[in-house]
């Protein structure tokens, strides 16, 4: 019973960092931006919190820079692709490979020091219940923030009339700029939401998950949320399970590795990947509502002709 | 924006513009241009393509902003600098090239154009409400991208009317209507004149100006070139003041010894399943373009024209190779060269990007399309370019076609719209095609150069070669076809010869009603 409380901890706690830089890159790509840098965004974040951690040693502070941190270099990508109008792709890629040359160097002071973790939620008695009790009121607070970000971003996008707003700058912005909306500063404010949560989702990597700096920490990461989004078809709670099946598989071949299955590894350690792309493609093979939620001028440049 | 506040201005006038202009880089869009629209009016804004009445109009709805020029509201001076503040002193806007959103349901675009807060459903309400005393019914549930393009400009219209606009401007609202849908329009555009509201109306059909409108104002070149009253004046006056001369009228010489003629091109049962949610399956289509004549295919935008079209060029393969057959033998299965090596030609409806490839030059795109069928004169041994003999081609064809440009060898996206139409056209005519595919050979286009790319159809049909046009123009397929079907949610009519044809006639079967039950329908519709 014990092992298996232990393995849906850790396939939560390998998700939560998916799911927090997935739902922030889907707002972003709901308003017609591909930011192809969450993996820079992620590592910049994981830097920039085990720094603030380490040198104050509050973790809580580690988070808040993490999310600054995040933002901010997101707001690079914003002002080179929106004001300026630069290439979406290129600019994503570029700014993913600074970030990771720029964490390396931030961090060379910090490799092999000890980080600061952030406590597990623990709410006398409720906490101690068996089973449940680790699982629903045991966890690190980020899981908790990350479904909570995951609901208020079903309900912004769906419910809210902002969120109407920012789904019709990405089916047609040329549309959005007749009717008068401002589509330039929602696709700021979009992606730099985007910067933020990829951000933290740093900060859950090296506040959380492992908690020091290692270069090149975020393995990849930043990628799998982004085809998460995709695969997802843009819709909120898609992309959370994606991220647990992937957090789930990732954590089900380490075992079975483990166990020594003869079954090469590569296979083993190729599985989340497929089995995460297979069942999100499967659970969009509705083509029409895939059509739907698929933001029509995701990736052009929006130049006002003025 | 310069200038001293006049004075005198007229306070009986809703909007008055003195001195609009608007200069992008080279090009004076509008110069000094006048404009005054009373109260209760239909204002008509005449002119050709790239005369300027779109840069005006989005210049009033804010959408652009004017280098210099005033614009007064009720006697007050104004500057428009985005829609919201069109949309607040109480001006709406019906656009040509709708700005409707897809991907979501009528109620939810009309909601991002109203400010208040009010819940989708209460406006799915109001616009249900609205739309039915306009007898303009809307379902606000519907998804934009399932409607109809007379649909979705209904969705536009009550949007616009739902902002309780004193005035509206129509941007060539009745473009893609049918016949009886235009009708529907201009009844709501009556009853709206009724209410005391203002329309400033824009369209280059002269019969509908001359039927609704009361005053109007006609630009060229950018500039206002007079003011009428378009009931006083004939269409061939109004044209003449548009276009600055008189426009040569097309001549179709009659057709002799069709019936007896081989059938060049041959559709035979073909059938396409939709691509996308969005796309129109092609049902049974059958038709044959004889030797000498030309067919026109007419429909409302979207019923299928550009899957058909696909799929007869090539670019979409048919699984049935019988199904498209060219000068008698079976080309389904070719692909665009394959097909072009029988004989066929073809010009897509989109211009850059489809017809022309927008950053290469005039004589590279001649180069891309006819590579294959002119090898020997184009490519040389070892694939080598011949590039003097591409560029005499592509002169020859720019002389043809009297192509106005800047430069001797242009890129394709410095012409204007009706100059790359021309050298589009000019580029498979000067191959003489023994079946050339057209689709929408004239959109966009101004009258002078219109008539000349028709005129030019019907010579090739009648030096013998079967020409099929599409287009959403009815004016243009009369003046230019032997005989018209109708696309209608991806089936095709049978072929009426034109002697039998009337504007009625076709407009119903545009509007999905069987030959047969044409009277019915029309109560219905």
């Amino acid at each position: 019973m014990d092992i298996t409380v232990n393995i849906l901890l850790t396939i939560a706690t390998a998700a939560t960092p998916l799911l927090i830089a997935a739902i922030g890159e889907l707002v972003v790509e709901r308003s017609g931006v591909l930011n192809l840098g969450v993996e820079g965004m992620m590592i910049m974040g994981a830097v920039g919190g085990f720094g603030a951690g380490y040198l104050t040693g509050s973790p809580w502070i580690g988070l808040l820079a993490a999310i600054i941190v995040g933002a901010l270099f997101s707001l690079l990508f914003a002002v080179m692709t929106l004001s300026l109008a630069t290439n979406q792709v290129a600019t994503g890629l570029s700014l993913t490979l600074l970030g990771l040359g720029l964490s390396g160097m931030i961090g060379t002071s910090f490799v092999g020091q000890p980080g600061v973790r952030l406590p597990n939620l623990s709410i006398p008695g409720l906490s101690s219940i068996p089973v449940v009790g680790r699982l629903i009121f045991g966890q690190d607070p980020l899981f908790y923030i990350s479904i909570a970000l995951t609901a208020a971003v079903m309900w912004f996008l769906f419910k809210t009339r902002t969120g109407l707003t920012l789904r019709s700058i990405g089916d047609s912005h040329s549309s959005a700029h007749a009717l008068g909306i401002k589509v330039i500063r929602y696709r700021y404010l979009a992606v730099i939401f985007g910067g933020a949560c990829a951000g933290l989702a740093g900060g859950h990597l090296s506040l959380v998950y492992t908690p020091q700096w290692v270069e090149n920490m975020s393995a990849g990461r930043g990628w799998i949320a982004l085809a998460l989004v995709v695969f997802a078809s843009w819709r909120p709670w898609r992309v959370l399970a994606g991220a647990y099946i992937f957090g789930a598989v990732w954590i089900g071949q380490l075992h079975a590795q483990a166990f020594g299955i003869p079954v090469p590894s590569q296979f083993l350690s190729s599985l989340p990947y497929l089995a995460t792309i297979v069942v999100l493609v499967l659970i969009s093979r509705n083509k029409r509502l895939t059509m739907m939620n698929t933001p029509a001028s995701l990736g052009q440049p929006f130049v006002p002709d003025r | 924006m310069g200038g001293t506040v006049s004075a005198n201005h007229d306070k009986a006038n809703l909007l008055e513009v003195r001195g609009l202009t608007k200069i992008f880089g080279t090009l004076t869009a509008c110069d000094h241009v006048d404009l005054n629209i009373a109260g209760g009016e239909i204002h008509a804004l005449l002119g050709e393509n790239g005369a300027g009445k779109s840069t005006l109009v989005k210049m009033l709805f804010g959408s652009l902003e004017p280098n210099s020029g005033e614009i007064f509201w009720d006697g007050q001076a104004v500057q428009i600098t985005n829609p919201g503040v069109a949309k607040k002193l109480g001006i709406g806007m019906v656009f040509q090239h709708f700005s409707l959103f897809e991907a979501l349901t009528a109620a939810e675009n009309i909601a991002l154009s109203l400010n208040d807060g009010s819940p989708i459903s209460t406006i799915a309400a109001k616009a249900r409400a609205l739309s039915y005393s306009y007898g303009l019914p809307l379902d606000p549930e519907s998804l934009v991208g399932d409607l109809s393009v007379g649909e979705r400009q209904r969705i536009e219209i009550i949007r616009c009317l739902l902002q309780t606009p004193q005035l509206i401007i129509l941007d060539e609202p009745t473009s893609v209507l049918t016949p009886q849908e235009a009708d529907k329009l201009f009844e709501t555009l009556e009853r709206l004149r009724a209410e005391g509201k203002s329309i400033l109306y824009i369209s280059h059909r002269l019969e509908e100006v001359k039927r609704i409108c009361d005053r109007a104002t006609v630009l060229r070149h950018g500039k206002v070139v007079g003011h009428c009253n378009p009931r006083q004046e004939t269409a061939s006056s109004l044209a003449r003041m548009m276009v600055g001369n008189e426009v040569k009228p097309v001549v179709r010489a009659p057709a002799e010894g069709i019936e007896t003629a081989p059938a060049l091109l041959e559709i035979r049962g073909l059938t396409r399943k939709p691509a996308t949610p969005f796309a129109i399956p092609l049902k049974n289509i059958n038709l044959r373009v004889r030797a000498g004549e030309v067919i026109g295919i007419a429909g409302v935008a979207g019923n299928g024209q550009g899957e058909f079209f696909e799929s007869v060029s090539g670019e979409v393969l048919q699984q049935d190779a019988g199904s498209v057959r060219i000068r008698g033998k079976d080309a389904g299965g070719l692909s665009i060269t394959g097909r072009r090596l029988m004989g066929a030609a073809f010009v897509p409806e989109e211009r850059l990007g489809h017809g022309a490839a927008p950053r290469m030059k005039l004589s590279e795109n001649l180069l891309l399309s006819r590579h294959a069928t002119d090898g020997k004169s184009f490519v040389g041994s070892g694939g080598m370019v011949k590039n003097a003999s591409v560029y005499s081609a592509a002169q020859r064809i720019i002389t043809a076609m009297d192509v106005r440009k800047s430069a001797p060898d242009p890129e394709a996206a410095a012409l204007s719209g009706g100059n790359l139409q021309k050298f589009i056209v000019g580029r498979e005519l000067d191959r003489k095609p023994s079946v050339m595919v057209v689709n929408q050979p004239t959109w966009g286009v101004d009258a002078g150069a219109a008539a000349h790319i028709r005129q030019a159809l019907i010579e090739l049909a009648r030096s013998g070669s079967a020409v099929l046009v599409i287009s959403q123009d009815l004016d243009e397929l009369f003046e230019l076809t032997d005989a018209i079907a109708v696309m209608h949610n991806g089936e095709l009519s049978a072929p009426l010869p034109i002697a039998e044809a009337t504007f009625e006639k076709i407009g119903l079967l545009m509007g999905g009603a069987e030959p047969g039950h044409a009277e019915h329908t029309l109560e219905t519709a």
